[in-house]
């Protein structure tokens, strides 16, 4: 009978984690956008005339997806996490980018 | 039924690329779900496994292509801005962003529908694309760890979801505001 190779939680948890820390960047900073879209900030978040301040909020969103993923894949390679702990904070923060993009939410802050 | 270039890619974006990922969704949710060590046999899962990873990679990479070909493509013929003073319908008719916040009973069409819209649906890929990675890392492994499985679920859902907001105010957009 084949032995099971038993695999550690780590890469997966940096997965999810990383799915919420793009989705949290793009909630959190759409919402700074729309507090105010002629801040120094939002201004900055033009990297495209065409695309407009959408092109620099999923632009940073994507690279802090793809860069956390690169940095806690690295991290928790080969190692146990605790996965339910780690899966909340991602799924919470998944919420974070849901709320961050919704409409109604900036109105509560104009 | 002649089609110009910017129609196209709206399908390409939604009907083509969107579409493959809503319509994949559920199919690809209950394989996940139904990877369970009471229902399959060891072999069973070998088989299955390898087709789902193909099927969640395939949904993973139509996504990132809807979203970033409705940011990059079609979302500036969308927001393109019309020549100062242009009020008349008719001409605001390829500026189907200014088309719809020139009359109150269409502007939220845009202040609400592709405001969310053009925002959220950037999380889909995200969730997808760990969900691809977590069940391709895990392979048969899945089948014995229902926290894991769980978690996968509860992310593609939330991909859905993000999609289907996205794709239904997409349909909507274009039924008022056409980009031409």
């Amino acid at each position: 009978m084949a032995k099971e190779t038993v695999k550690p939680n780590g890469p997966m948890s940096a997965a999810l984690l990383a799915a919420g820390i793009g989705s949290a960047v793009l909630g959190l900073f759409t919402f700074i956008y729309e507090l105010n879209d002629k801040s120094a900030f939002s201004k900055s978040m033009t990297w495209s005339k065409p695309v407009g301040g959408l092109s620099g909020k999923s632009g940073w969103a994507i690279i802090a997806f793809f860069l956390s993923w690169a940095i806690l894949h690295f991290v928790w390679k080969g190692k146990e996490t605790e996965f339910n702990r780690i899966a909340t904070i991602a799924f919470v923060m998944l919420v974070i980018g849901l709320i961050g993009t919704f409409p109604p939410f900036w109105h509560l802050f104009k | 039924m002649e089609m110009n270039a910017r129609e196209i890619w709206t399908v390409i974006h939604g009907m083509v690329f969107g579409f493959i990922f809503l319509l994949g969704f559920s199919g690809a949710l209950y394989a996940v779900y139904s990877m369970r060590a009471e229902w399959l046999t060891a072999e069973g899962v070998q088989k299955s496994v390898r087709n789902i990873k193909i099927y969640l990679w395939a949904l993973a990479a139509s996504v990132w292509a809807a979203v970033i070909t409705g940011a990059w493509v079609v979302y500036p013929w969308y927001r393109a801005v019309p020549p100062e003073g242009t009020t008349d319908p008719a001409a605001l008719a390829t500026f189907p962003k200014f088309l719809l916040l020139a009359n109150k009973s269409t502007a939220e069409w845009h202040e609400f529908g592709m405001e969310w819209k053009e925002h959220v649906a950037f999380l889909a890929p995200f969730a997808a694309t760990a969900v691809a990675f977590a069940v391709s890392y895990y392979g048969p492994m899945l089948v014995k760890k229902p926290a894991e499985r769980r978690a996968v679920m509860a992310f593609f859902i939330v991909a859905f979801v993000a999609a289907a907001v996205a794709g239904l105010f997409g349909a909507f957009i274009t039924k008022a505001a056409p980009v031409r």
